[in-house]
């Protein structure tokens, strides 16, 4: 009789619903959650230049490793976050997933994304490409590092809040 | 329009009229005679290294060009073809041997001064292509200091020394904390835009006042952060920095000062000795940076430059910087009620190179489009905007410390501490005596 898997693999299947719970955390504000996702040593990065190729000698948007990374979203959780006064709401849709290299225990996944953010009379649109790393961990898939390429990345932008 | 006296009934001594900042009318006036007139800010020479380079900008909303031309001389000329009129230079940056009009090909020296017109025949017979006015007109003045550019349209005014004025030395201090004694702006540019007025930015910058408040959520998730969890090391700067956002009013009301001089300049100082953002001796990297800057310029030297201690530094009206994390800040006014702000770091040549990598994690962290500090800094000049376009309230209050500024040894005025709004007051000063001014307009050589 075969084995049934013990965790779920790294498959396009899987990996694609994975991105989908992850978008809709993140549009459910629920940044505790998603920040569970990564891994202990993870980054999380949001280059400022299109094919920027450095995370340390070169500006970002964001740039966290996890320590940072825990940072931002405990101030999300802040009463005194006042650019988050009144709240953003988010709707993400996620596609065009490609898996771009795999093995058994991490995979690189490539996606395309929208998302609207409104606040306070105001609706923005992002949109840009997206790679996770992701990795096996305790049975679980993991983010051990995402990428976000926005596709106005070297626009004037008013301040990003909320997490892509 | 708006008469002397008028705008002279907007500034008071402890308060100022709300239509300073809101008013179309007065900010048209500002970029005539402000940003008409001044030393602009336009970029720095490392931008433009070899004959050739060049560098788009604005002065005010009008579009320029900063280049270096064929004989290796800096020049700001307009971004404008003679012709019709059209933006020539479209790209941010890059070389060139000229510049070339996309519409009907009128091509230009690397100094503004036209080359080649296509179907010159067909022009009126007085059309001299050698006339200087048709060109890509050169801004009269263009004068560096240390390696910053300025440009003023006024044909005639204070030299750039005598602008600058003390306010010289927060230039020395960025660029004399280069073991080498060399600075380059490198790691790209942040660009910011908020919609409120441009002078809310500076004012913000040297307002020692406001942390505590405006970014409680930055420093209450930074003192609560665990050091236990894993960090490559890229955070370390500005975990410590938001941390000390939070430090007591008495730290502010005793150890933090600001200064203001002529023309609207100012800084605020003693905020950080290095000690308390990157572990000064104990700290590897810093001990490798001190031991380069002792070698280069002696011992006595290196004790001088690492006991300044300049926060942001106001030159007026259109830059911010920061010597001791090497940022400058350039403003954009667009519309009375919009700006944009871009955000560019140096390299300290012959300084360890993890120093320019914490340069660069401090902008992603504190002062970053995605940051955790800044984002709440560019909410309250939103809110700002939002506050003033209401006629609720005619006037701003700006009398804090009023009653116990001191005069300066330098020829400026300093609060009793960093909490006065004396840098408002400064610039307002600054920016009455501007308006109220009409500006030598330059004159355009006659051919």
């Amino acid at each position: 009789m075969a084995r049934l898997p013990s965790r779920p693999a790294l498959d396009l299947r899987h990996c694609e619903q994975f991105l989908l719970q992850e978008a809709r955390l993140l549009d459910d504000g629920k940044f505790d959650d998603w920040l569970a996702l990564f891994t202990a040593d993870a980054w999380y990065w949001v280059p400022s230049e299109p094919d920027q190729t450095d995370r340390f000698e070169t500006v970002s948007l964001i740039s966290d490793d996890k320590r940072l990374l825990e940072t931002r979203v405990r101030r999300l959780a802040s009463p005194r976050m006042y650019s988050q006064e009144p709240r953003s709401r988010t709707s993400r849709i996620v596609t065009n997933v490609t898996l771009e290299e795999s093995s058994a225990q991490s995979c690189t996944l490539r996606s395309k994304f929208l998302m609207i953010e409104y606040r306070r009379e105001q609706q923005r649109l992002f949109g840009g490409t997206a790679l996770h790393g992701l990795v096996q961990q305790d049975g679980r898939i993991m983010i051990a590092w995402k990428r976000i390429d926005l596709v106005n990345c070297d626009a004037p932008l008013d301040g990003i809040t909320i997490p892509f | 329009m708006q008469s002397a006296e008028t705008l002279a009934s907007y500034v008071q001594p402890a308060r100022v009229h709300r239509r300073v900042y809101s008013d179309p009318a007065i900010f048209e006036l500002e970029l005539e005679r402000i940003f008409g007139n001044a030393w602009i800010y336009i970029g720095h020479e490392s931008q433009v290294k070899m004959p050739g380079d060049y560098f788009r900008t604005f002065i005010g909303r009008k579009p320029v060009v900063l280049v270096r031309d064929a004989n290796g001389d800096i020049r700001v000329i307009h971004n404008q073809c003679a012709h019709r009129g059209s933006m020539v230079v479209a790209n941010d940056k890059g070389n060139t041997d000229e510049f070339q009009c996309c519409y009907h090909g009128w091509t230009y020296h690397l100094d503004g001064r036209l080359k080649a017109v296509p179907l010159q025949h067909g022009y009126p017979s007085d059309f001299d292509p050698k006339n200087p006015k048709t060109a890509m007109t050169q801004i009269p003045r263009v004068k560096s200091y240390r390696g910053f550019v300025f440009a003023s349209e006024a044909a005639d005014g204070p030299s750039l020394e005598d602008f600058l004025g003390y306010m010289a030395t927060s230039f020395d201090d960025m660029v004399d904390r280069a073991p080498d004694g060399e600075i380059e702006i490198a790691g790209g540019v942040f660009k910011h835009g908020y919609d409120g007025n441009w002078k809310i930015y500076l004012e913000n910058l040297c307002d020692a006042a406001h942390p505590w408040f405006t970014h409680r959520s930055s420093i209450e998730a930074a003192q609560q952060q665990s050091d236990e969890v894993y960090s490559d090391g890229s955070g370390e700067i500005a975990v410590r920095q938001m941390r000390q956002n939070g430090a007591p009013y008495s730290f502010w009301e005793n150890q933090v000062g600001i200064w203001t001089y002529p023309n609207g300049h100012s800084y605020l100082g003693d905020y950080h000795d290095d000690a308390k953002l990157v572990a000064a001796l104990k700290d590897p990297v810093f001990r490798d940076y001190i031991a380069a800057m002792e070698k280069k310029k002696g011992k006595e030297a290196t004790r001088r430059v690492l006991e300044t201690r300049r926060w942001n530094s106001n030159v007026y009206p259109n830059l911010s910087f920061m010597s001791q994390f090497q940022q400058i800040r350039v403003v954009h006014p667009i519309a009375v009620d919009r700006t944009v702000v871009h955000t560019y770091n140096f390299r300290l040549k012959g300084a360890p190179e993890q120093m320019f990598r914490n340069t660069i994690s401090f902008a992603n962290i504190v002062n970053g489009t995605g940051s955790l500090v800044l984002t709440d800094d560019l909410e309250i000049y939103n809110r700002i905007r939002m506050g003033l376009s209401s006629e609720g309230a005619e006037w701003i209050e700006i009398g804090r410390g009023m009653q116990s500024d001191v005069p300066d040894a330098h020829g400026g005025r300093r609060g009793k501490n960093s909490t006065s709004e004396v840098y408002i007051r400064n610039m307002l000063d600054a920016w009455l005596g501007y308006m109220t001014t009409p500006p030598e307009r330059a004159m355009r050589a006659a051919s």
